[in-house]
């Protein structure tokens, strides 16, 4: 059986990064999908250091996952705060509609 | 035999991921993130942290996803519409999204990471003499306590700005206003009237 090394775990959490950022790209109307998308990228990140963190036999790492975690999950609910309001005036979450702010 | 749970782990996680972007209904798209996390949950557990692990089940899966969820199924959207262009810009955020793959595979491959007095390439659970909770516990009450607390007031403002967001004013509805309660005094609620006698009263 093959050994799962270090390039592994880091090979498989940048293809999830790519993943989300070209969610991005191909839902670029859609704001919820575009949240999920940034949600795989933060989880990327998280495979990351805990990668990192396991390798160097270092629990700092861990830590930062953490922090990262606590980010992700007040980033979702504020992001999820301003659609609603921003359904509720436009009735749409396009993102296209969110031009009010062109001079 | 662990390898082979990596390869189904990250197999089912990556296929699912790809499933969150490309699915039609968002309701999907939630559910495939959800298993992206139980996947990636399963992963943490290879790598020997399972504090971590649960953590991402209970926040992400018992939070965040069900608060995607509600917001997908309390507004009342035409998803439809939001899908016109997907193939319009498919060729460019390929072309970006590979780009981006190969050169941080190229970087990752290129490079060693090896470190001085870390024994090997194997990344498997790390044997140490205590568990991973108490591991991170033993750290972050203690050096990275400022980290921790400033963690705290970031989901304190979180919470308290996504109620801010969303609060609204609604005319009509009869509601229990507790300072106007306890700020009345009996002078200017109660009025005493002599009524005269056949006359009635009337300024009321």
């Amino acid at each position: 059986m093959y050994e799962i090394s270090l390039t592994h775990y880091l090979i498989l959490s940048s293809i999830i990064f790519t993943i989300g950022i070209f969610g991005v790209f191909l839902n670029r109307k859609n704001l919820i999908i575009i949240l999920m998308s940034i949600e795989l990228m933060l989880l990327a990140v998280n495979i990351n250091f805990i990668a990192f963190s396991t390798h160097l036999n270092l629990i700092v790492g861990q830590v930062f996952a953490l922090f990262v975690l606590t980010v992700a999950a007040a980033e979702a609910a504020i992001g999820l705060a301003i659609l609603v309001v921003f359904f509720r005036s436009r009735g749409s979450i396009a993102v296209d509609d969110a031009n009010s702010m062109k001079g | 035999m662990l390898s082979v749970f990596f390869y189904l782990f990250s197999t089912i996680a990556v296929l699912s991921a790809i499933m969150v972007i490309i699915a039609k209904n968002p309701v999907h798209s939630v559910f495939f993130l959800i298993l992206t996390f139980f996947n990636a949950t399963g992963l943490f557990i290879l790598m020997g942290a399972e504090f971590l692990a649960m953590l991402l089940l209970v926040v992400y899966v018992g939070a965040v996803a069900v608060l995607f969820l509600f917001v997908i199924m309390m507004l009342n959207i035409d998803f439809n519409s939001l899908r016109t262009g997907m193939i319009k810009n498919a060729p460019l955020g390929l072309l970006i999204g590979a780009i981006l793959l190969g050169e941080i595979i190229f970087s990752y491959v290129g490079m060693r990471y090896g470190v001085a007095g870390t024994p090997g390439n194997e990344l498997f659970v790390v044997l140490s003499k205590v568990e991973n909770t108490r591991a991170i516990g033993n750290v972050i009450y203690t050096d990275y306590i400022y980290l921790f607390q400033c963690a705290g007031l970031i989901l304190l403002v979180a919470m308290v700005g996504a109620i801010v967001l969303t609060h609204r004013k609604r005319e009509n509805v009869k509601k229990q206003d507790a300072v106007k309660q306890t700020l009345r005094n009996k002078s200017d609620s109660i009025d005493i009237n002599e009524v005269e006698i056949g006359k009635g009263v009337n300024n009321v």
